[in-house]
């Protein structure tokens, strides 16, 4: 069991929290100019890395905001991020 | 005293231990169940015998030694009747085929559905699986009860058991017999199994794979063939491929041994609980993924606490029973739960991965067809769908109903 600190609320046991992913991957900017391959990426690609990941995680028990979070996929110590 | 006392005798060796030599035909990379299969398979159906099974660990220790050993071939799309009935046809005649004892044993699965939609999708399912030439039968509760009586069909429980598809062809076998089998009968044809050997980078020429670095030095090949589930991505990341794969921890657990009480497999994905006895007489039990990425080969305890919850509802007998210990495989997860197995786009790489919570049953049909990619360069017709490329196509293959995390 994982303790996040939600910046918002402080350290919460994990199962308060949702977990969204890589982190900082944005919409297209010209999604209409897009290629089949960028696209491809876009939707189904992403890192996953075994180490430091950088992540999206929301306090979904709590207050129901969207955060950022450093994690290490292999000892699980969480910083944030910046 | 005890110096007068002869040291028992050890048992033969199952395979060759060898130092690795510095080039081979085709190296792949992962002493799990499927690189062996695919070793074995090499030489014997293509006469490959020029060939390196490169283990990080020891062999077979990574998810071959974690997994729940269920095996089925009930899932949706042709595609995946395809390949998973290969390989329960495989199954069917292995012990045979490795001359080596493996306790397959077709025992039946039961896969329950506890909402109306759970019991239209398994209807379908059903349809589906006849029409793919698996067998297939829909089970009403009652008749759920006769298969497996000490699951509790009360309507009074929280999920209910609304019915369930049954593949009576379907069962179990021991992971490392399997392993064990595959290893000796590679290692006899001249395969070179290579333990504590781990990749860690690619020799690349002119956007060609030549070769891998290890930690008993480079080994060149004209094919390398990534066979490393869960950490496939890391190797992947050495020559820079991107692949659509996220890792989990998936846990699992045994009881102490008791008698004889549960007949066949019984998997829900709605609880997210699957269970069988193991030929020893341990309850052998699967869970779900733990959410985040990890390669912590350990999960949290809130995902086993749901899943006895689960699992103690559906069977009220197991109340009495103690967990003997529980831990975590790291599983490659694909977007549509459904395995890549193929050309990568670079020369002279290969991947079989993304089979996510369920390779083990597709050991010997996998192993079938990657050797067959690798000896011809291009794909078998029944692993023909499962392209990296179909993530730019979008011929996704979506088995996330038959696979949800209980595959």
């Amino acid at each position: 069991m994982m303790l996040i600190t939600c910046p918002w609320c402080g350290p919460r046991i994990e199962i308060e929290f949702h977990y969204g992913g890589e982190a900082g991957v944005a919409y297209p900017e010209n999604p209409a100019e897009l290629s089949h391959e960028e696209w491809g990426r876009y939707l189904f690609v992403r890192a996953n890395p075994k180490g430091e990941f950088f992540e999206r995680w929301c306090h979904s028990a709590g207050c129901r905001r969207w955060f950022d979070l450093r994690r290490d996929t292999v000892t699980h110590e969480t910083g944030s991020i910046g | 005293m005890l110096n007068t006392l002869a040291e028992p005798s050890r048992p033969d060796r199952l395979w060759r231990s060898v130092e690795p030599r510095r080039r081979y035909q085709v190296v792949i990379v992962g002493g799990g169940g499927h690189g062996l299969a695919t070793a074995y398979y090499l030489a014997r159906n293509h006469g490959i015998t020029d060939v390196a099974l490169l283990e990080r660990g020891w062999l077979a220790g990574g998810n071959m030694a974690r997994n729940t050993t269920i095996i089925r071939s009930n899932y949706l799309w042709e595609a995946s009747a395809g390949i998973y009935e290969h390989s329960l046809k495989l199954w069917e005649g292995l012990e045979e085929t490795l001359g080596y004892p493996i306790l397959f044993s077709q025992r039946g699965v039961l896969n329950l559905a506890h909402s109306p939609q759970e019991v239209r999708d398994s209807m379908r399912r059903v349809q589906a699986n006849r029409l793919a030439g698996v067998d297939a039968q829909w089970l009403e509760p009652a008749d759920v009860a006769e298969v497996c009586p000490i699951v509790n069909v009360s309507p009074q429980v929280r999920y209910p058991v609304l019915g369930a598809t049954f593949q009576p062809r379907a069962g179990i076998a021991k992971h490392d017999y399997v392993a064990w089998g595959f290893a000796r009968a590679a290692s006899d044809l001249g395969v070179d199994i290579v333990e504590n050997c781990e990749v860690t980078g690619f020799d690349v020429r002119a956007g060609r794979v030549t070769g891998v670095r290890t930690t008993r030095g480079d080994i060149a090949a004209e094919t390398v063939a990534l066979s490393a589930a869960g950490h496939t991505s890391v190797l992947a990341d050495m020559v820079g491929l991107r692949l659509p794969l996220q890792s989990h921890p998936l846990q699992a657990l045994v009881s102490e041994l008791l008698q004889p009480v549960h007949p066949t497999v019984v998997m829900s994905n709605a609880v997210h609980v699957y269970v069988s006895q193991a030929h020893k007489g341990e309850l052998v039990m699967g869970a779900g993924i733990d959410a985040y990425n990890s390669y912590s080969q350990r999960g949290a305890i809130h995902i086993i606490e749901r899943q006895l919850a689960a699992a103690v509802e559906l069977f009220p007998v197991f109340a009495r029973a103690h967990v003997l210990r529980t831990w975590a495989g790291i599983v490659d997860v694909s977007p549509d739960a459904s395995p890549i197995v193929g050309l990568t786009g670079i020369d002279g790489l290969l991947v079989n991965c993304g089979w996510g919570t369920g390779g083990f049953k597709a050991t010997p049909g996998v192993g079938w067809c990657y050797a067959h990619t690798i000896a011809n360069g291009e794909p078998h017709p029944l692993n023909a769908p499962f392209t990296l490329d179909r993530f730019t196509s979008g011929a996704l293959i979506d088995e996330h109903g038959a696979a949800a995390v209980a595959h």
